[in-house]
């Protein structure tokens, strides 16, 4: 039992691999086989996951919020409520619109899930519990984010509707444009870590997580993936009340459905990703020794990230499209550069990895904090100044 | 014949895919479908990348052919008219001379790469320890006895190419602000 607590994933991995090959499998193949169920298992859990527990989370809060009482019919306390809706997505009537590309509007959706999905192979949720330790995980994420991009251009384009097609030159618009941010501020964790693989990067938030050495990046990675997602105040490539449903409209029933559980699943897994990146994901007391505390620990942070982008969905109002853009090349990118810049001179300034290192990156975060708080006050004034002026002509004195 | 392992498998299954995706990028006649034909070859162009255990140009295939290029030409056909409809014809009077160029040009690269070591037979694995390579590459590009000076031009070039574009897109006379109003 002891083992099983130490090392509970090898643990696993081993008796499955035994048992395996005791039938006569050989172990190259039963290796594949275990990779394929992991695969399978990993993705079902956080899929049902993300289905049935993140929507009816997502439903609960938006209620509280808005001062009702959201789900309480089904199971107790409406847990149950989104599984009763999955089931009525299922039965509903699948339609393939006149004039849509057939093949390609059925794929979309599809890849959808798949991108999202296909994120959680570099995501460590404990020690020796991730799907593969790539190298370059940082840019797998990056690379496989695109695809669901894709995606989506491909439902706006195949759906042979005008809001759909609308929906999509928004969504390149606003996923393309945001990824530069992102892009940049993942150097800076990547720079820290000396390394672009997820272990590592958790490796080495051992003492320090990274959103204290890199608070700017923090806030720009997860504000630029609050965009990637495409949820408020992001959410223009659907705006229910501009362009109806944006890139989905057209799609019913379970194919609907894996656009809406994608999007749940994509906003789960950029909290999962900011917990792993800046808050040090599995990290925490005695999560070494017994790796299922990781597990709680990387939970809890997930958690928490989920609970901030959810409050932010609820709070706040869409942005318009040109406030999209003007956040992202003249707000997000040169803070981003700026911040890649200064840490990484900080970085070297900075003899050794103690609280030097710390202080450094702090100092050089709040020195870029305070010119961008100044600019943004001085743009600030010279906007209300033209209005004050525009006001003075209008009424003519 | 000695079984195939797993990765041999992979590799046929892949190349099969990736090689029909690639004629299909020319023969359909619609270009949208041409163009999601290349996404579908690119990647598995990073799949063979990445049975080679060159996982970081696998990525970076993806990240940039898919998720840049791809999207950018599907993007520029979506807002040509009538060239995605399929109505427009896929050959031009000069396939007659286009068509023995390209067999030309295939032999011609097939013999070159007939002369590189390994081609007939087992090549040697370039590296042995896995994630070495990638060290390399970095260092390679930011090391003046390597790559600095053509990463850092192309770089340059790359920034003009942006700049030139943001100059074509300015509005052709200078906006005199707040003047109507």
């Amino acid at each position: 039992m002891d083992v099983f607590f130490r090392d509970p994933f090898g643990w696993v991995s081993r008796t499955w691999n035994d048992l395996l090959t005791g039938l006569g499998l050989s172990s190259e193949l039963a290796t594949l086989l275990l990779q394929l169920v992991g695969a399978v298992v990993l993705t079902g859990i956080v899929l049902t996951l993300s289905g049935v527990f993140l929507t009816w989370l997502d439903r609960k809060l938006s209620a509280r919020i808005q001062d009702r009482l959201g789900p309480n019919r089904v199971g107790p306390y409406g847990l149950l409520q989104s599984v009763a809706d999955a089931i009525k997505l299922v039965t509903k009537e699948d339609i393939t619109p006149d004039g849509a590309d057939k093949v390609v509007y059925n794929l979309a959706p599809l890849l959808a899930i798949m991108s999202v999905a296909g994120l959680w192979a570099v995501i460590p949720f404990a020690p020796q519990l991730i799907g593969t330790d790539l190298n370059v995980g940082l840019l797998y994420l990056i690379s496989i984010g695109s695809i669901g991009t894709l995606s989506i251009i491909m439902a706006g384009w195949a759906s042979n509707n005008k809001y759909a097609l609308l929906g999509a030159f928004r969504t390149v618009a606003q996923l393309v444009s945001y990824e530069v941010p992102m892009v940049l501020a993942l150097i800076i964790p990547t720079m820290l870590a000396g390394s672009m693989g997820m272990g590592d990067i958790v490796a080495r938030q051992r003492d320090v997580w990274f959103v204290v050495l890199a608070p700017l990046a923090a806030l720009i990675f997860f504000i630029s993936s609050l965009a990637e997602v495409g949820r408020t105040p992001f959410d223009l490539m659907e705006a229910e009340s501009e362009i109806v449903a944006g890139f989905n409209i057209e799609y019913s029933g379970m194919k609907f459905g894996m656009f809406y559980v994608a999007e749940f699943l994509h906003a789960f897994t950029i909290s999962a990703l900011t917990a792993t990146i800046f808050l040090g994901g599995w990290q925490g007391p005695g999560a070494a020794a017994f790796p299922l505390l990781g597990l709680v620990y990387f939970l809890i942070k997930t958690a928490f990230v989920y609970f901030l982008l959810t409050l932010i969905r609820f709070t706040l109002p869409r942005i318009r499209i040109d406030q999209m853009n003007d956040l992202n090349w003249k707000f997000l990118t040169p803070l981003a550069l700026a911040a890649v810049i200064l840490t990484a001179v900080a970085d070297k300034a900075a003899l050794e990895a103690g609280w030097s290192r710390t202080g450094a990156l702090l100092a050089a975060n709040g020195a870029i904090a305070l010119v961008t708080v100044l600019l943004l006050g001085r743009h600030a004034r010279s906007l209300r100044r033209r209005l004050e002026a525009r006001v003075a002509r209008a009424t003519g004195s | 014949m000695p079984a195939m392992t797993v990765v041999q498998i992979i590799f046929v299954v892949t190349a099969i895919i990736t090689f029909l995706a690639a004629i299909m990028v020319v023969a359909s006649p619609n270009l949208i479908h041409s163009a999601l034909w290349l996404v579908l070859t690119l990647g598995g162009v990073a799949v063979v990348f990445l049975l080679l255990e060159a996982a970081f140009l696998a990525v970076v295939q993806v990240a940039i052919y898919i998720g840049a290029i791809a999207i950018l030409v599907i993007f520029a056909v979506m807002l040509t008219r009538q060239v995605s409809t399929g109505l427009a014809s896929q050959v031009n009077r000069t396939w007659w001379l286009a068509a023995p160029a390209a067999v030309i040009l295939f032999a011609g690269l097939i013999l070159l790469f007939s002369q590189v070591a390994g081609f007939q037979g087992l090549a040697e694995p370039l590296v042995k320890e896995p994630g070495t390579l990638v060290v390399d590459l970095g260092r390679a590009l930011v090391d003046a006895q390597g790559y600095v000076l053509p990463f850092e031009v192309a770089s340059v070039l790359l920034l003009a190419a942006m700049i030139g574009a943001i100059v074509i897109a300015l509005p052709p006379a200078p906006v005199v602000e707040e003047k109507s109003t």
